[in-house]
This record gives structure tokens, sequence and C-alpha cells, in this order.
């Protein structure tokens, strides 16, 4: 049985490289100073819907994104990997949401895409850890979800089976299609961008992105139509424009602080065994051993 | 998250040679293809574009997957088990996640399914690979055989096998025998006709067979009933699917202990003819073995690089005497050394590539329509020039990896001894690569008739007419000087008209033209790029030219009737 597969993917500030720019002064993150990257756990997620793509000829694997005109790149990398297709949610009236107006656009593009099996998403996105928006835009869709996901086992008659990595041990659980499921960073990472996936898709362009700036094959466009990539607007997904964005999200930031380490506590020990008397000493001392 | 192409920008630069633009040109057959495939160029920049991003997918894979894997891989090796081989996990994670990557069969053309990438393409990917695990790089340098397969195979036997190579089934070469090493024409495994079955059948052992269990064999076997020497070999293809070879055991290597090194016996096994009967050995294997030279000069370079970048880290990191080693003259100067050794290796390794790229393509393009006389005279050029690079080369460049691993360890100083380090690995890896596909000593005896007849000498002089910047006069200037010692020496050994003489020496003047060469193209990469070579450059030539001194020296004072104490006496 052939499936279709949405992968919810996210483009995010690498947070694994934070420098002293990461915040702004209004408490937002610094997107410009640090690099995008795709959603390290979204990449686990995309993996699975690979993998039941290759288990099931004849599945397609979508890709959707939310954020701006740049994160079409998520779109491509999925492609180099051996996604089928995608689409950009993007419009300045998207800027600023939290985790409900999020789903609630995503729901929108979704239902704009229509007929699904499965949504596959990350557990949760490195730059904000809430693990919302996969159950958000289950509960938006009405349909039920699997969350902690490490392996999609098998689906079979519109039964998906998943196992479950909780934190004590596993679980394995069936429920019925549709369905959405939101992957662990302890399932498999994903493939590597394959070299001929890369070399046609590596022209995908978003219509915004022709624009702006000169694309070098102008005419390979209409050749090979998959190379457009589709951006949509809150009016193509028919969405509530107030319910977009910073006007559709609850979550308001009341204050940032910056916590910085520092050494001011830190001793230096050498290897002498005066300095290992002390050391110990006051490790004992303190109750942080014996 | 380590990127082996993006972390080297030497790469990038000897990527970016401009005959690149002629060799693409070729290969793509003036971009024809772009109708016919989805993945193929449109015209030169987008070619490059398409190699370089490809470049960076393999950088990741080596640096990300293999690296991690090799200290593993080396502690595991491959097992057999039922007469068959099982690689250790580490291999097979790295096969996948190769094969998934699409860098399989990377050099053929895309109506068998490959990438149609140049031979620098290829080789730049098995440098990073040997960089991150060496014994890896031989199960994905191997896929190098489909060449041989597709340049000497006919039509449905390419349909058959090249397809199945690119997507990841394993190639081996069946050479060498317990009597047969460096002796190829000694080789006995039997090739009979099945008359009935109509098919060839083999029957014999092979030994020191290199990912002996892959999944397509290309065997060496004597055919010709009678026969004592190499007229009588031909070469076949073994499919595993039909059966008939196994496994006897796996050696316990010094190094490269990833890659399965087996000792196969031949029942009865099934097999095609490939080419023609009797060529064998003299046109087929020769073409395998250059093949395969330029493929262990790119693993050399790639383990220099490994044992380049284990010393450097190490000697920033560790202190004596209230500072970090590195600041110390005696270690700066082996890590500068070493440095400049593996640009020497790297520079001949694509200049090499880039000479087979040009004839190897003029050759397939031969096979579609007539050349053009100046395209003739293009592939005599470039053959003739990678005939005389690939020996050299692989000389030069397989010595250095074993002299960086060994200052590698150096620098290391004590703890280099231990396990605990990867220079041990890098060690016992490279000392291989200057023994196998031929022995330092039997490339001297193909380059020397280079020597001879001036090869080296005319590219040693077009170098020296190249355009360089006012700043790098000087070391032309000495380059220069070192040529004409060169010429001095190779007249004078070659005026004694003693062939045991000139065999005797052979290896210094090799050793000479290698110095001088090798300074040349440091000078060009430094004329181009300052920033990443100027440095080598100028220690490269330093040694180099101290080297050649020596060389100098021992010729010019060697009486040709002190041979003698050199001959060792032979007891009856």
């Amino acid at each position: 049985m052939s499936l279709k597969i949405i992968v919810l993917a996210k483009q995010v500030p690498d947070t694994r490289n934070v420098g002293k720019d990461a915040m702004k002064a209004d408490g937002t993150v610094n997107r410009a100073a640090l690099p995008a990257i795709f959603n390290p756990e979204d990449l686990n997620a995309l993996e699975q819907a690979l993998r039941l793509k290759d288990k099931h000829p004849g599945s397609t694997v979508t890709l959707l994104t939310m954020g701006p005109g740049r994160a079409a790149e998520i779109i491509r990398e999925g492609l180099f990997r051996g996604a089928d297709g995608g689409y950009l949610l993007t419009d300045r009236a998207f800027a600023g949401a939290d985790t409900l107006a999020t789903s609630y656009a995503l729901s929108m593009a979704i239902r704009k895409i229509e007929k699904f099996d499965v949504i596959i998403s990350g557990r949760q996105a490195i730059d904000g850890d809430t693990a919302q928006v996969g159950p958000q835009v289950a509960e938006k869709l009405g349909i039920p979800q699997i969350t902690y996901a490490e392996e999609i086992q098998s689906i079979t008659n519109g039964t998906i089976r998943v196992k479950r990595r909780l934190e004590r041990g596993i679980e394995i659980v069936e429920g019925k299609l549709p369905m959405v499921v939101t992957v662990n960073s302890s399932a498999p990472e994903c493939r590597p961008r394959n070299a001929k996936l890369l070399q046609k898709y590596k022209h995908a362009r978003t219509v915004t992105e022709k624009q702006a700036e000169a694309v070098d094959y102008e005419d390979l466009y209409s050749i090979r139509p998959y190379l457009n990539l589709a951006e949509w607007s809150v009016t193509d997904v028919s969405a509530n424009i107030e319910d977009c964005g910073l006007s559709g999200s609850p979550t308001k930031v009341k204050k940032i602080e910056s916590v910085v380490f520092q050494a001011k506590e830190s001793k230096t020990f050498d290897s002498s065994d005066v300095d290992i008397e002390e050391l110990m000493v006051e490790l004992i001392n303190n109750h942080t051993i014996g | 998250m380590a990127n082996f192409f993006t972390d080297n920008p030497a790469l990038k630069h000897h990527l970016e040679h401009p005959l690149m633009k002629r060799i693409l040109e070729l290969k793509e057959r003036n971009y024809t293809e772009k109708d016919k495939y989805d993945y193929a160029p449109i015209d030169f920049e987008d070619a490059m574009d398409s190699i370089e991003k490809v470049m960076e997918i393999a950088g990741e894979v080596c640096g990300d997957i293999v690296a991690p894997n090799a200290e593993g891989v080396d502690h595991d090796g491959p097992q057999v088990i039922n007469n068959r081989v099982k690689y250790a996990s580490g291999t097979q994670q790295n096969l996948d996640v190769t094969t998934q990557a699409g860098l399989m069969g990377l050099s053929m053309p895309r109506r068998y399914n490959g990438l149609n990438f140049p031979m620098v393409g290829f080789i730049m990917t098995s440098e990073m690979s040997s960089r991150a695990d060496a014994g890896f790089c031989n199960l994905w340098a191997l896929q190098d055989c489909a060449e041989t397969l597709y340049e000497f195979g006919n039509e449905e036997q390419r349909q058959k096998y090249i397809p199945r190579v690119c997507e990841g089934e394993t190639m081996s070469m069946d050479l060498t025998e317990p009597d047969a090493g460096s002796d190829l024409q000694a080789v006995m495994l039997r090739a009979t006709y099945d008359e009935k079955e109509n098919c060839w059948r083999l029957n014999g052992v092979k030994r020191f067979i290199t990912n002996g269990d892959a999944d397509i064999h290309l065997v060496l076997a004597r055919s010709e009933e009678g026969t004592k020497d190499g007229r009588g070999l031909s070469m076949f293809i073994y499919d595993k699917r039909d059966g008939g070879i196994n496994v006897r055991r796996i050696e316990n290597k010094m190094g490269i202990k990833g890659s399965p090194t087996c000792e196969l016996t031949y029942k009865n096994a099934k097999a095609e003819l490939c080419g023609d009967r009797k060529l064998g050995l003299i046109k087929y294997v020769m073409s395998l073995m250059n093949g395969a030279r330029l493929g262990i000069m790119a693993q050399a370079t790639g383990l220099s690089e490994a044992a380049y970048r284990e010393a450097l880290s190490y000697a920033k990191d560790r202190k004596q005497f209230g500072k970090a080693i590195i600041e110390f003259p005696a270690v700066y100067e082996m890590i500068a050394n070493i440095k400049a050794k593996t640009d020497a290796s790297r520079t001949i390794l694509y200049e090499t590539s880039r000479f087979v790229d040009m004839y190897k393509t003029l050759e397939d393009i031969e096979k579609e329509r007539k050349l053009e006389p100046e395209e003739k005279a293009e592939l005599k050029f470039y053959k003739k020039l990678a005939d005389a690079y690939t020996p050299l080369g692989k000389a030069m460049t397989t010595e250095y990896a074993n002299q960086n691993a060994y200052d590698c360890i150096q620098v290391h100083g004590g703890s280099g001894f231990m396990k605990d380090y990867a220079c041990e690995r890098i060690y016992r890896d490279a000392r291989i690569t200057n023994i196998y596909e031929g022995t330092t000593q039997l490339q001297v005896v193909a380059a020397i008739r280079h020597v001879t007849t001036g090869t080296y000498l005319s590219q040693m002089r077009a170098y020296e007419t190249e355009q360089i910047c006012p700043e790098l006069e000087a070391l032309r200037k000495r380059l220069i000087a070192m040529t004409d010692v060169y010429e001095s020496l190779v007249a004078k050994v070659v005026d004694t008209k003693d062939n045991e003489y000139l065999d005797f020496q052979a290896r210094r003047l090799v050793e000479a033209a290698g110095y001088t060469i090798l300074g040349y193209l440091l000078l060009l990469d430094s004329n181009k790029a300052p920033e990443l070579f100027h440095r080598s450059a100028e220690v490269y030539i330093n040694y180099g030219e101290a080297e050649l001194k020596k060389i100098q020296d021992f010729i010019n004072n060697f009486n040709i009737d002190s041979l003698g104490y050199y001959k060792q006496e032979i007891a009856e």
C-alpha cells in the first residue's frame, strides 16, 4: 500500500554554536548571528518517512516548513535526501508565531495539501525546545498522535505500529491512520544527501528566491517544473490573519536574562600532594564526596 | 560534524585547475546529456558546481561516518564465516552510507547509472576516504575495476555489471597467487572452456586478494594450455551470484585491517571472458594496475594528510619545558616537512589524475567517432605523461606517506608508541602503500625509461616557462639549477651504456626527477594560491635541493667498478 507522508520540518539557528550575540535586546533569537540548519530531530523524522517510502513503493514524502524565504533550503535538503516535494509557508503575517499560531498555520496548510496518511515531525526544535507543535497540529486536525517515537515499525491495513522511547523504557503502540508521529533523536540518523538527487534538485527555487537573485538558467524552470518550489501565504492556505503570527500568539516574552557562567569561584590545584590533600578535604567538607 | 572536503581548501584548489575546462567539455561531450538525464550538467560552471557539491557530500560521509568508525574497524576487522567474508560492523555501515549517498560508480557513464565524473573527482573521494580510514579506502577505490570492465568488456557485460557497481556492489581484482606476486606472468589459475555449458570454468588458488569476497571479480587466469608466460593469460569476470569461489582464510595483517585480504579457492567457478583471449596481462591488467596505482597514490596522500593533522594537533597541545612542543625548532621543522611532503604528494596526485582523464576520455570518444588530428596528438601527449607520472607519483607519494607517519609518531614521543593515538594506526596502514600494486622498486623500473627518454626533463622545461609572479622568481631559479643537475646526472649514468649500472642508479635518478617536478608543481600552486602553498613550496624546495645534492655526490663520486661491493655472495 502506498502512503502519502508529510514531514514537518523547521529551519533553526544552530544553538550548538551560541555566542554572545545569540539574543537580541528584545529577547528574541538573533537569527542573523547563528547559522541556519535543519532541526536535528526533524532529520530523524525525515529518515523515518524515507524508510516508509522504501518499504512501501509508490509512497510520497512531502515536506512542509514555515519560515522566512531562506527556509526554502530545508525543502532542498529534503529533496537531496529523497523527499518528493515540499511547501514553504512564508508570509510576514506568520512572523513572531508561538506554538499555537505555528500549529494553526501548519494545520491550515496540511488541509490544503488534502490527502495524507501520516504526518511525521521531530519531537522538538532546538531553538524553542517546547515539543508542542507536533501534538498541537494533531489536535487541530482532530487526529490521534504518537509522541517520542524511535521507530515506525510497520504500517499494515491502515494500522501504524510505533516503538516509543520513554524515560524508563520502551513501549510499542498501535493506532489507526491518519496519525501524527513525533520522533526522538534516539531514532536512526538521517541518510546523507544523495549525489544524483543533489544534482537533480540543486537549482530548485521558490518564486521569491528567483526574484531576489538572478537565476543562472531561466528556461530550466519551464523544462523541469519540479524545480519550482511552492510558497504559500496566509491567504493561500485560507488562514485567519489574526490567528497567525504575533497576533495569534498568547505567549509573550516578559524578560530575558543572559546568564553568563563566570570563573570567579574557580580554584586551581596542581598535582602536588599538598594540593590534592586540600582538594580532598574541601570536597569531603562540602559533602561532594564521602 | 567534520567535513573532509570543506576543512581542506587545498582540495578545492586542485579541483579548479584550468585543464578541468577541457576535461569536462570532453567528458560531457559538450554538455549534450542534459536533455536525457535530469542530473547532467548544463555547462562547465554547472558541472564544476555539481562536482564540488558532491565532494562536500563525500567529505561529510568521510568526516562524520568513516573516520569515527576507523578505530573500531581496525580493532575488530573482518571475519570468515562459512567461507564468506563478514565485514566489521563499521565497514558495513561505511559501505551502506556511501551507497546511499550515491558515491559508487562515480566515474561511470550515466547510461549505466553512474555520475560520469572525471577521474579527478573519483580520486579526490578516495583521498578523503583514506584520510578517514585507509583500509576502507580500498573498498571504496576498488569501484575503479568498473573502469576496466567498461573499457574492455562487451556491451552486454557493461549493462549487466556496471549498474550493479553503481548500486553499491563491490569489486575485486584477483591477480596474485602464491607463486605469482610481482611477476604476474607466472599466474597458474586455470581457465578451461566448458563446451557443454558454453562458459569458462576457473580452477586453482589466489592469494592476497583485497576484498576477495566481492560481488564482482576480475580474474587473471591461464586460458592457453601449455603456455608459461604472460601471453597465455586472459581476463575473466566472475559473478558471486554464480558461486564457485570460496574464501579459505583472511590474512592477519599489520595494517589496513578493515580491508579483507583473502585466500581464494576456485572450484569450477563459472566465468565470462572479458575482452580478447591472451591479452589479459599484457593489455588489461596493465591498464587495471595503472588505475590501481593512482588509487594508491590517493590512499598515500590521504594518510599523509591524516599524519599531518595528528602531528599538528598533538604538538600544539602537548606542553614540555613550559611551552607547547610545536614551538621548538626540532618539532616545527618535522611538522613543516610533513606538510610540505603532503602538499607535494597531492599536487602530483591531481596532476597525474588530469593526465589520465585527458587520455582516457579521448580514448572513449574514439570509440564513438574518429578523432581530429589535434585530438589524436592530445591523446598521445597525455597518455605518455600519465604513463610517466603514475610510477613516479606512486613511488614518491607512498614513500612520503611512510616518512610522514614515522615522523608523526616521533612528534608524539612515547605516547605515539601506545595504542591510544591514531598515529600508530596511520603508521601501520601506510606501510603497505609502497609495497602493493607494485613496490617502489618496481615503480622505478617503470619510471626509468621516462628518465632516459626525456619525458620528465621536457616537462620540467615546460613548467619552467609558465608565467609566475616576481616574488617566486628566486625559487624558480633554484628549480632551474636543480633541473640542470638532474640533466647532467642522467647523461652521466646513461653515457656509461651499462644497463646494470643504470638499474643500480635508477632509483636515485627517478627520485631526482621527483624532487624537481614536485618542486615545480608546488611553485605553480603557490603562484595561484600563495596563502595555501607558499610555505610548503619553500620548505619542499629546501629539502628537495639538499636531497638532490646527496644524489649528485653519490653518483659523481661513484666508481662503476665498485658495484661488486654491493653484490652479496649467493651460496650454491
